[in-house]
């Protein structure tokens, strides 16, 4: 393939050939980022929490009134046992938050009761003997919480007990060289406690930036949390979530009436509300790129369409000297590929540049490099794909075009 | 002559109806997205209260020291302690000022038919509504007398008025929350600032509160905040503990007579640090901020960066639109190379020629933008699909943003037209002629 004349044709359509180029540089570079931006938000959002998303359901409750300490705790007791005594029932526990919910409480945690910068920082979830069982997360190493261990926090108490179960991240994070379990360590206060037991993982109720770097360092807290309202984490036995739902809530009204369930959620609800932002966004950056693709594939193929028309003649001059329809299409593509390698060139240093920009301004994390060339062979394609149309229609020109007077 | 132009760019644009189209849709493509984009992002990044943001503040007074930051990062906290917000109320520094927090009830109405429901409540002092200009259907706020009674007074959402008395005047009944009895002193119409500026640290966008009561009365009652709450140390045990400790968990807003007096207000503030430096509660020296409305939802990070990236890739999308109509525009111009030059020939002169192809262009411009009002409004049903209800339902179509996606479109149109336009007008008549 002779590649001068095509240089020779594209030095008389420099305009055009760069439009081209330039579009395809500018597709490259938000495609690769947009790409990687998607990828990274399906990840996140398909980071598991730990728990059995599929068979736990979540109650808030709320009474009516001010109850004293003693009254909350027995009508709280009342509550879980019902619960526990349903049908459709595996386990239930109460606690102040679950994973995904933006909402909780979180600690520093130290080595020592004077350190200065804490080691790291720590989700409490308050808990009971059932949350184990009920979550349905794996113990590793050490035991679970015995009944005579669980105590009430009322609302403004304060200190922890002196035992709890922490997260393997947790454990690593404390004692990276060596066993975490029967270690002390310091959260609230002064007094030191104890790792009983050691969790496989169980992810800390929030997802923002600010959670980045300890987003499955919990701790479960051996008390009941006396509230006003509280959180019943349900597990129902396979395939009874539905049911059960509905008949926890409908058992829960007729043994005392005076409270407000403002929500029974299955968790599927709890992660879709969750990571709704992120889902949006990569929907919308899906959107966005498709539509860019097929708004650079309608330009090229625009673009060469007229080019065909405005060469009928050369073309049919070609025929005419022997050139054949394969000849012609080649040409096209050919010219095509040129156009678009320049535009590529560009395009991955935009590409590039665009990525640090937003790195620093966004706090987005750098493009992996492969999204480069992943993002280069995706527009070679097109492009390829995008003159084919017009290159065979060039290829019918008939030879005798070349004979007849424009 | 501006008929005449325009008839012959119909007729021009018919004659090659695919490239026609294809520079139609790319213009709508390229505008209903960004103008998509674009409204979510000017919702959130909106001003909640434009009469007066420049003269409402935030004080921020760092209580927990160099110690507390990190990465190089001094920002006090965003919150006030107890001790910090009720000095402050006493100082009175401005025209008017509020302390404030968001609490939560189970509210039980009187009529037995409605079951008892949970209501989103905020503590507060009676400048609160008039420093926010919050429009009332019925009553008004309360007054410095029921701050000081700590009274049982209370303020009903529109909505909550709604349910609980259908809609009349409900001023003088009363209500129950979490097993104590309120009197209803007023009722707001709806109120929707977006962003919810007063409190950022919860929700940022979405409803105001159901019901309003007084932040002296709350704090009597040991009612503890439903909103964010931190501690860099245990509070110790009990409530009157808690209100000495150095938790921060009160909001804060001051109203000052201009924006100059941001400036002097500083200056008090620092004083109290000192003062407080002096007493021994703080080592440090004073690290303190004054943010009014604009500068606080920068500060708080209320546009996400998402929102900011999505509207940068929504106008690289249009750019790359832009490029590919400059690409057909140029195509097709030139394409007419014969048609111009017979013209010139005939006594058109180059101006008259620039105005014919202007007019072609923004004859594109305006086909693509008003497809693009037509995609921009099927974008924002899509963003509202996707999108968290409390941002997305913000995001309407309006008059405004009808002429704005137009304009936009024939502008950038045209401007993309002027390359081809003016390669066009370098067409040598007697060339053309004679080559046909």
């Amino acid at each position: 393939m002779e590649i001068g004349p095509i240089f020779s044709a594209l030095r008389r359509n420099k305009v055009g050939a760069l439009l081209i180029a330039l579009q395809v540089a500018l597709t490259l570079a938000i495609i690769c980022n947009a790409l990687f931006i998607i990828n990274e938000r399906l990840a996140f959002i398909a980071r598991p929490t730990g728990i059995d998303e599929g068979n736990i359901f979540v109650i808030k409750n709320l009474w009516v009134g001010r109850g004293t300490d003693a009254q909350n705790t027995s009508l709280l007791q009342t509550d879980l046992q019902t619960l526990r005594d349903l049908p459709g029932v595996a386990d239930v526990y109460s606690t102040n938050t679950v994973p995904l919910t933006n909402g909780g409480w979180s600690d520093g945690v130290n080595l020592t009761a004077d350190q200065e910068h804490s080691t790291t920082q720590a989700a409490n979830y308050f808990v009971d003997e059932h949350a184990l069982n009920t979550m349905d997360i794996k113990l590793v190493a050490g035991r679970n919480f015995k009944p005579e261990e669980i105590t009430d926090r009322a609302e403004r108490d304060s200190g922890l007990p002196d035992s709890m179960i922490v997260t393997q991240e947790f454990a690593q994070k404390m004692f990276p060289t060596e066993s975490a379990l029967g270690k002390a360590v310091y959260m609230e206060g002064k007094k030191p406690t104890t790792i009983i037991g050691i969790i496989e993982n169980l992810q800390v109720p929030w997802v923002g930036s600010w959670v980045k770097t300890w987003g499955y360092t919990a701790a479960l807290i051996p008390q009941r949390m006396i509230r006003q309202n509280s959180a019943y984490v349900v597990r129902a036995k396979p395939g009874q979530l539905q049911t059960a739902m509905k008949a926890a809530e409908t058992k829960l009204f007729s043994i005392n009436p005076l409270r407000v369930i403002s929500s029974v959620k299955p968790f599927s609800e709890i992660r879709a509300k969750a990571y709704r932002g992120d889902r949006a966004m990569a929907i919308l950056l899906s959107i966005v790129c498709s539509a860019l693709l097929i708004i650079t594939a309608l330009g090229i193929v625009g673009l060469a369409s007229f080019w065909v028309t405005q060469r009928r003649k050369q073309i049919g001059t070609r025929r005419a000297l022997g050139a054949t329809r394969r000849n012609i299409v080649n040409y096209f593509q050919t010219e095509n590929l040129l156009i678009t390698l320049v535009g590529i060139v560009l395009g991955i240093v935009l590409a590039v540049g665009l990525n640090l920009w937003l790195v620093n301004n966004f706090e987005l994390t750098r493009l992996t490099w492969w999204y480069l060339p992943m993002g280069a062979v995706m527009i070679l394609l097109l492009g390829q794909a995008a003159v084919l149309p017009p290159a065979r229609r060039a290829a019918s020109v008939p030879p005798a075009v070349a004979t007849r007077s424009a | 002559m501006f008929s005449y132009y325009f008839s012959l760019a119909v007729r021009s644009l018919k004659r090659n109806p695919v490239i026609t189209a294809l520079m139609v849709a790319a213009i709508a493509l390229g505008i209903g997205a960004t103008m998509t984009v674009f409204t979510v992002f000017h919702v959130m990044s909106g001003d909640p209260i434009p009469s007066k943001s420049s003269r409402l503040f935030v004080p921020q007074i760092d209580n927990w020291g160099p110690k507390s930051h990190r990465d190089g990062d001094n920002d006090p906290a965003d919150q006030l302690t107890y001790t910090d917000a009720t000095a402050l109320m006493r100082a009175h520094q401005g025209v008017r000022q509020a302390a404030m927090y968001a609490a939560g009830f189970s509210l039980t109405p009187e009529n037995k038919d409605i079951k008892p429901f949970f209501v989103e409540a905020r503590a507060t002092y009676g400048d609160f509504f008039p420093m926010f200009e919050t429009p009332f259907l019925f009553g008004q706020g309360w007054s410095n007398t029921e701050d000081e009674a700590k009274a049982a007074v209370v303020v009903l959402s529109k909505k909550t008025n709604d349910k609980l008395f259908a809609g009349i005047n409900s001023v003088g009944k009363s209500i129950n929350l979490d097993g104590r009895d309120y009197r209803v002193i007023g009722v707001l119409d709806a109120w929707e600032p977006a962003p919810r500026f007063y409190d950022v640290t919860g929700k940022t966008f979405g409803d105001t509160e159901e019901v309003f009561i007084p932040f002296t009365h709350a704090i009597e009652q040991q009612i503890g905040s439903h909103g964010n709450n931190s501690c860099n140390d245990d509070p110790k045990a009990g409530w009157d503990n808690y209100l000495v400790s150095e938790c921060v968990w009160i909001q804060f807003w001051i109203e000052l007579p201009s924006a100059a007096d941001a400036t002097r207000y500083s200056a008090w503030l620092d004083n109290y640090a000192r003062e407080q430096q002096r007493l021994g509660r703080f080592t440090w020296e004073p690290n303190n901020r004054v943010r009014d409305v604009q500068a606080w939802m920068v500060a708080e990070k209320v546009v996400p960066n998402d929102a900011k990236v999505s509207v940068l890739l929504a106008f690289s999308f249009l750019l790359v639109c832009l490029i590919n109509t400059i690409g057909l525009m140029l195509a097709k111009f030139l394409g007419r190379s014969g048609e111009i030059g017979l013209r010139r020939a005939l006594g058109a002169n180059k101006a008259a020629l620039f105005a014919q192809c202007i007019v072609e262009s923004g004859v594109i411009g305006l086909a693509g933008g008003l497809i693009g009002v037509a995609l921009t409004a099927l974008g924002l049903v899509g963003i509202r699909g996707i999108f968290p209800e409390d941002v997305a339902h913000l995001a309407h179509l309006n008059v405004g943003l009808i002429l704005l996606t137009v304009a936009l479109a024939v502008v950038a149109t045209v401007l993309a037209g002027l390359y081809p336009t003016f390669r066009a007008m370098q067409v040598q008549p007697a060339w053309q002629l004679k080559s046909n």
